[in-house]
């Protein structure tokens, strides 16, 4: 009888990969939420200072980022080595912060305007007068939120 | 029988498992990066009323531009500054008969230091050349001398830490109905012990 056909030995039936796909855009969505993008890249030297009391910064669609901190290498030669302001992809002065900050306002949805934060993201060299001067800028403005963002650490590591 | 020459199909049925592998790997491991840092409120801009208060009630810290901190006129170290700051913050200098009596205070009573925590004051001066690293590390002080208090007090009346509500307080997985009652806590807490850090305008400190 050949009703029991012998299986060819040897070759092992195909597997279907018709989930591989599936895999590939679970990975990629995983990633796409997970990362977040980076829209400026840095022109100044950012060493935060440490701090251990601190507070997660949550929402970043309620964060308007303000950078300072000494120009990198490759701008020292145009800017000097005193620390400068960055907003966006561009250096600026102190007295552009409050256009600055009201025109990253507008771009918020309605709602968020009332709510944003800045995060001053200052590198632990630059000195506190700059610092000064913008904080009265964002006052100018109304913008009265700030975090002073830092690394999570011990703040005695600031010494050195 | 005829030798079969073809190579054999190399299973890939166990692919998927290795990429979940992977999958759940990352997903345990990765930390959404987020930034930290410490929270201030600036003052408005609109003139406020002139307060009137004591001297006592003032707790002076200067920070010069060789980046030395001077606190109520003596030179100090900045690993002191906590302990003086809540020593000054718990003082308590009413006395049980006066109106504003301190009662969970457990301070030492010093005349010189604050009467009681709602009125105290910490007012920083710093110098324009002074370092933001520097700096940052008088403000986080400052934070963990009110931090060591507000849990004090925490765990006296609720019997867990004010930093610990906080955080679950502004974490997005929190219930609504949670939070209702948590804000009430956490206002009460601060209340007892008021945040009232004044910076007036850097200047150059001859």
């Amino acid at each position: 009888m050949a009703k029991f056909a012998k299986k060819k030995d040897g070759d092992l039936p195909a597997v279907s990969t018709a989930s591989l796909p599936d895999i590939v855009f679970m990975l990629l969505f995983f990633f796409m939420t997970v990362t977040t993008m980076k829209d400026s890249s840095l022109l100044v030297e950012n060493t935060l200072p440490n701090a251990s009391e601190i507070k997660k910064l949550e929402k970043k669609d309620r964060v308007i980022y303000i950078y300072v901190g000494k120009p990198t290498q490759e701008y020292q030669k145009v800017f000097g080595t005193e620390p400068k302001i960055q907003l966006n992809d561009k250096f600026a002065n102190v007295d552009e912060v409050g256009s600055y900050i009201l025109a990253e306002r507008a771009k918020k949805p309605q709602e968020l305007q009332n709510v944003l934060t800045t995060a001053l993201k200052v590198d632990k060299d630059a000195n506190m007068g700059l610092i000064a001067d913008i904080k009265q800028e964002l006052r100018k403005v109304n913008a009265l939120k700030v975090n002073y963002t830092t690394y999570e650490g011990n703040a005695f590591n600031n010494l050195q | 029988m005829a030798r079969n020459n073809e190579i054999p199909e190399v299973n890939a049925g166990s692919m998927a498992d290795i990429a979940f592998l992977l999958l759940i790997f990352f997903l345990v491991t990765a930390t959404i990066q987020t930034d930290m840092g410490l929270d201030r409120k600036l003052p408005s801009k609109e003139p406020a009323p002139p307060a009137t208060f004591k001297e006592r009630n003032v707790f002076r810290i200067v920070l010069n531009k060789n980046d030395e901190l001077m606190v109520e006129g003596n030179l100090m170290s900045i690993k002191n500054l906590r302990s003086a700051a809540i020593a000054f913050l718990d003082n308590g200098g009413f006395d049980q008969n006066m109106e504003g009596h301190c009662s969970y205070c457990k301070g030492a009573m010093d005349p010189e230091a604050s009467d009681n925590p709602e009125k105290a004051i910490i007012s920083l001066n710093s110098d324009r050349e002074a370092t933001y690293g520097m700096y940052v590390m008088v403000q986080n002080e400052l934070t963990a001398a009110y931090n060591e208090l507000r849990n004090r007090e925490a765990q006296r009346l609720f019997q867990r830490d004010y930093v610990e509500m906080e955080k679950e307080y502004f974490a997005p997985e929190t219930p609504a109905q949670d939070k209702i009652e948590l804000k009430e806590r956490i206002t009460e807490i601060r209340n007892l012990f008021p945040m009232k850090l004044s910076e007036a305008e850097t200047k150059q400190i001859q």
